[in-house]
C-alpha cells in the first residue's frame, strides 16, 4: 500500500473531530434553548412550553450521548495518533485538557442524569439548577477546548527548552490572541446552529401536519435567535478575519486565494486556486475589495501566499471551505430574516399560511453543521503545516504506525460513524413524525383522535 | 518540600483512584450490559433504568483517569496509548456503541429497539475485553511477546467475568422480582470464572515479569504484603456466600455483594500499584522521567484538589437523588 500514513493519521484525526464536533454544536447551543424552555413554562405555566421541552430533551440527551462517546475517543487520539504533541507541548495542552476534565466535562455529565430522569425526584428549582449546571458544564468545556486550540493557532506566554514547551504565563497562554474571538465565534455558531435546527424540525412537522402550538413557539424562537444572531455572526466573523490577518497572514491569504502581496487587493469570488503554477485560475474579482474587508482601508496592503514560501497551508480546501461558510452565513441571515418577519406578522399557525417558508426552513435544518465544519476546516487546514503554529510541525509530532494500521482503524471508524449519523438523523425524523402532544392543548379543530394526541410528542 | 518529587506521586495516585472509580462504577455499567442478551424485553428496560441516570459520569473516570496520564505523563501517555493502538480503538467503537445504543434503543422505533439492545451488548463485551487485555499488556511491560500476549488474553477474559459480577451485584440493589432472582442467578453462575481468573492471573504475573516477583516475595515485603491476598480471599468467599444465602438477598442487604467486590477491586489495585511503583511504564520510565513540568503540575494541581471533592461530592448527591429501585427512565 503506498498511502503516507501521515496523510491517513491527518485524516482520521479530521473524521473523529468533524464527528465529535457535530453533537457539542447542537448541544452547547440546545441547553441554553432547553433552559430558557423550562423557564417560560415555570414564570407563564403554558403547558407548550413544557411539551417543547419534553420533545426537544430527547434530541438533546441523543445529541450529547453521542458528543460524550465521540469526545471520549478525541481524548485517546492525541496519544494514539500524534504523541509527538504530548510529548512536546504536553506541559500547556495537558493542564488545559485537565481543567476542561475537572471543571466540564465531570459537571455536565454527572447533572445531566438530574436533568434528564430527575424531573420527579427532586423540586423545580433543584431540576433548574442541574439544567442551569449541565448549560454551564458544556459551555466550560468549550471554553477551554477553544483556549487549547487558539493557543495552537496563536501560541503565547511559553518558552522553548531543548524542544519541550514550557509555560511562562498562564494567563497569557489561555487568554492567547484568538481565543476571545474564536470563542465568541464557535458559541455563536452553535447558537445558530440550533435556531435552524428547531426552526427547521418544527416546520418539517408542520409541513407533515404534525404540529401543535408548541411546535410554532419553538419555531418563532428559533426565528428571533436566527434574526439576531446571524447578523451578529458576521460581525463577530469580520473581527475574527482581522485578528487572524494579524497573526496566520498566510490563512488569510489561502482564504482570499491571493498569492501576491498588493496593495488594494480584489476580492476573488470565484476561482480555482492551483499550488502548481502559484495562481488562481478564471477568478471572478471585485476591486480594492479584500483590501477594504480584511483592513477597513481602500489601499490597505494584503500580503500574498508567496510570502511564506513552502509553509503555505493547502490553498484550494481552504479557499473553497471559507466560501462554503460565508455562502451558508449570507443565506442563514437572509432567511432568518425573513422567517422573522413573516411569522410574527401572519400569526396563522398552519401549513398552508406559510408554505414557501416551512420548505426552505425545513431544507435547512442542518444548514449549521455545514457552516460549522466549513468553518472549522479553514481554520485548521488553513493552520497547517503547523501543529502549534510557528512552533511545531505536523509532520515532527505525529506517531509511528503502518499505513495498513492507520487506514484499518481509519474505516472503522467512517463506517461506525456513517451508520450512527445515519442512525441519528433516522432517529430525529422518527420522533418528529409523531404527532405534537401540544394538539391536546388546542380546541378540536381537527380530525384527530385524543388517544393519537397523548400518544404522541411535544 | 520537593515538588518536583511529591507532585508525580499526587497524580500518579490520583489516576490510580480514578481508574479504581472508573472500574467499579462504569465496570456494573459494563456488565449489565453484558448481562442483557439473557433478560426478557421488559427486564432490559429495567437493566437499562438502574444504570440509565448514572452512565455518564461513571464513563467519566476513565476520561479523567487517561486524563491525568496526558497531563501529568505525557511520555508514558505516549508510549502507553501507541502500543495499544488496537486494543484502545476497539475499546472506543465498543464504548461508543455501547453508549449511543441507550438512546437509540428507545428513539429510534420500536422495529430497530432489538437491533440497538444486541449493539449495546456486543460494545459492552468488546469495551470489556479490551480493557482487559490493555490492563495484561500493560503489567507485562508492553512487550508484545508470546507470554505477555498469553498473559493478556488471560486478563482479557477475567475482567469481563469481573464487570458481569459487579453488574449482577448492582441488579441486587437496583431491582426486585423475577429480575432479581435473575442477577443472583447470574452471580452464582459468573463468580467461579471470575475467581478462577483473578487466581490464575495472581499466579501467572509473578511468572511473566520477574521485576513483579522480586518485589512480592523479598523479605520483609511479603510479609507486608499479606493482607492484600488475604482480605481479597475473605472477600471472595464472602461473596460466594452473599450469593446464597436467602437470608442475606432478601433482607435488603443485597448491596454487601458490592461491597466485596469493591474489597476485591481496591486490593488489586493497591497490589497492582505496588508492583509497578516507582515505574510507570516496566523496565522503561519511572512516574518522575515522564512527568511534566513541576509548574505543570502545579497548576493542575489546584483545580485538582478543589474540583475532585466537588466531583466527588456532587456524584454522592446524584447517587442518593436515584437511590432505592429502579424505575422506568422518564424525562417528565
Amino acid at each position: 500500500m503506498d498511502f503516507d500514513p501521515f496523510v491517513l493519521a491527518r485524516i482520521q484525526f479530521a473524521a473523529n473531530i468533524s464527528f465529535h464536533i457535530l453533537f457539542p454544536t447542537i448541544t452547547i447551543g440546545l441547553c441554553w434553548v432547553l433552559l430558557y424552555f423550562r423557564l417560560r413554562f415555570t414564570f407563564s405555566g403554558d403547558k407548550a412550553w413544557e411539551y417543547a421541552y419534553f420533545f426537544w430533551v430527547k434530541i438533546f440527551a441523543l445529541s450529547f450521548a453521542l458528543g460524550v462517546v465521540s469526545g471520549i475517543t478525541m481524548s485517546f487520539q492525541f496519544g494514539t495518533n500524534w504523541p509527538g504533541f504530548m510529548e512536546r507541548a504536553g506541559n500547556i495542552a495537558g493542564p488545559l485538557l485537565g481543567y476542561e476534565v475537572l471543571t466540564a466535562f465531570f459537571l455536565e455529565a454527572s447533572f445531566l442524569g438530574i436533568m434528564l430522569f430527575g424531573k420527579e425526584r427532586v423540586s423545580n428549582r433543584t431540576h433548574l439548577v442541574a439544567s442551569s449546571l449541565v448549560a454551564l458544564g458544556t459551555t466550560a468545556s468549550a471554553f477551554w477546548i477553544l483556549s487549547l486550540n487558539s493557543w495552537m493557532q496563536t501560541p503565547a506566554g511559553y518558552r522553548i527548552e531543548e524542544g519541550v514547551l514550557f509555560v511562562e504565563s498562564w494567563w497569557e497562554v489561555i487568554f492567547n490572541p484568538s481565543f476571545p474571538y474564536r470563542l465568541a465565534h464557535m458559541l455563536n455558531a452553535s447558537l445558530l446552529t440550533v435556531a435552524f435546527l428547531i426552526m427547521g424540525v418544527s416546520a418539517w412537522r408542520a409541513l407533515r401536519q404534525v404540529d401543535g402550538p408548541a411546535t410554532w413557539k419553538v419555531m418563532r424562537t428559533g426565528a428571533l435567535m436566527a434574526a439576531v444572531l446571524a447578523p451578529l455572526q458576521v460581525f463577530i466573523g469580520d473581527l475574527h478575519g482581522l485578528n487572524t490577518l494579524e497573526h496566520q497572514p498566510a490563512k488569510v491569504a489561502a482564504m482570499e486565494g491571493i498569492w501576491e502581496t498588493e496593495r488594494g487587493a480584489p476580492l476573488t469570488l470565484f476561482g480555482f486556486p492551483d499550488e502548481e503554477e502559484k495562481t488562481t485560475h478564471l477568478a471572478i474579482k471585485i476591486p480594492k475589495l479584500a483590501s477594504l474587508i480584511l483592513t477597513h482601508e481602500l489601499d490597505g496592503e494584503v500580503k500574498g501566499l508567496n510570502e511564506f514560501g513552502d509553509d503555505i497551508p493547502p490553498v484550494a480546501p481552504v479557499f473553497w471551505s471559507f466560501r462554503v461558510m460565508v455562502g451558508v452565513g449570507v443565506l442563514m441571515v437572509l432567511v432568518g430574516w425573513w422567517a422573522t418577519w413573516a411569522l410574527f406578522r401572519r400569526r396563522e399557525e398552519n401549513a398552508e399560511a406559510h408554505a414557501w417558508l416551512l420548505r426552505v426552513l425545513s431544507v435547512m435544518a442542518f444548514s449549521g453543521w455545514v457552516a460549522v465544519l466549513a468553518g472549522w476546516y479553514v481554520t485548521e487546514i488553513g493552520r497547517q503545516p503547523w501543529v502549534v503554529d510557528g512552533v511545531l510541525r505536523t509532520a515532527d509530532v505525529v506517531a509511528d504506525h503502518s499505513a495498513a494500521t492507520v487506514m484499518g482503524t481509519l474505516l472503522g471508524y467512517v463506517g461506525l460513524y456513517a451508520f450512527l449519523l445515519v442512525s441519528y438523523v433516522g432517529a430525529l425524523r422518527y420522533l418528529a413524525t409523531k404527532p405534537a402532544r401540544s394538539l391536546s392543548l388546542m380546541p378540536q379543530q381537527r380530525t384527530m383522535h385524543d388517544s393519537e394526541i397523548t400518544a404522541g410528542e411535544n | 518540600m520537593d515538588l518536583a518529587y511529591w507532585l508525580p506521586l499526587f497524580f500518579a495516585g490520583a489516576m490510580g483512584l480514578a481508574l479504581l472509580i472508573y472500574v467499579l462504577l462504569d465496570g456494573y455499567d459494563l456488565g449489565i450490559g453484558m448481562l442483557l442478551p439473557f433478560a426478557s424485553d421488559e427486564e432490559k428496560d429495567v437493566m437499562v433504568a438502574a444504570i440509565g441516570p448514572f452512565w455518564d459520569a461513571n464513563e467519566t473516570w476513565i476520561v479523567l483517569g487517561v486524563g491525568i496520564l496526558l497531563i501529568a505523563f505525557p511520555q508514558a501517555h505516549s508510549i502507553v496509548l501507541t502500543s495499544l493502538y488496537l486494543p484502545v480503538t476497539l475499546m472506543l467503537m465498543g464504548l461508543i456503541l455501547r453508549g449511543v445504543a441507550f438512546d437509540f434503543r428507545v428513539k429510534a422505533g420500536d422495529a430497530r429497539k432489538a437491533m440497538w439492545n444486541r449493539l449495546f451488548a456486543l460494545g459492552s463485551l468488546v469495551a470489556s475485553v479490551c480493557q482487559g487485555w490493555m490492563v495484561g499488556a500493560y503489567v507485562t511491560g508492553l512487550t508484545g511477546d508470546t507470554t505477555s500476549t498469553l498473559f493478556a488474553a488471560m486478563i482479557a477474559l477475567t475482567l469481563p467475568a469481573l464487570y458481569i459480577m459487579l453488574g449482577a451485584a448492582w441488579l441486587l440493589i437496583k431491582t426486585e422480582g423475577e429480575l432479581f432472582r435473575k442477577a443472583i442467578r447470574w452471580g452464582r453462575l459468573a463468580v467461579f470464572p471470575m475467581g478462577a481468573g483473578l487466581l490464575l492471573v495472581s499466579v501467572a504475573t509473578p511468572l511473566v515479569s520477574p521485576a513483579i516477583a522480586d518485589k512480592w516475595f523479598s523479605l520483609p515485603n511479603a510479609i507486608g504484603l499479606l493482607p492484600i491476598p488475604l482480605s481479597t480471599a475473605v472477600a471472595y468467599a464472602g461473596l460466594i456466600w452473599i450469593f446464597h444465602s436467602k437470608q442475606i438477598l432478601f433482607n435488603g442487604y443485597g448491596w454487601l455483594a458490592f461491597v466485596a467486590l469493591s474489597v476485591i477491586c481496591v486490593m488489586a489495585s493497591i497490589g497492582l500499584g505496588y508492583s509497578l511503583f516507582p515505574e510507570i511504564i516496566i523496565g522503561q520510565l519511572t512516574l518522575w522521567e515522564a512527568a511534566s513540568a513541576t509548574e505543570s503540575l502545579l497548576f493542575t494541581f489546584w483545580g485538582a484538589i478543589i474540583a475532585l471533592p466537588a466531583i466527588i461530592g456532587y456524584t454522592i448527591f446524584i447517587y442518593r437523588v436515584f437511590r432505592g429501585k429502579a424505575t422506568a427512565l422518564s424525562y417528565e
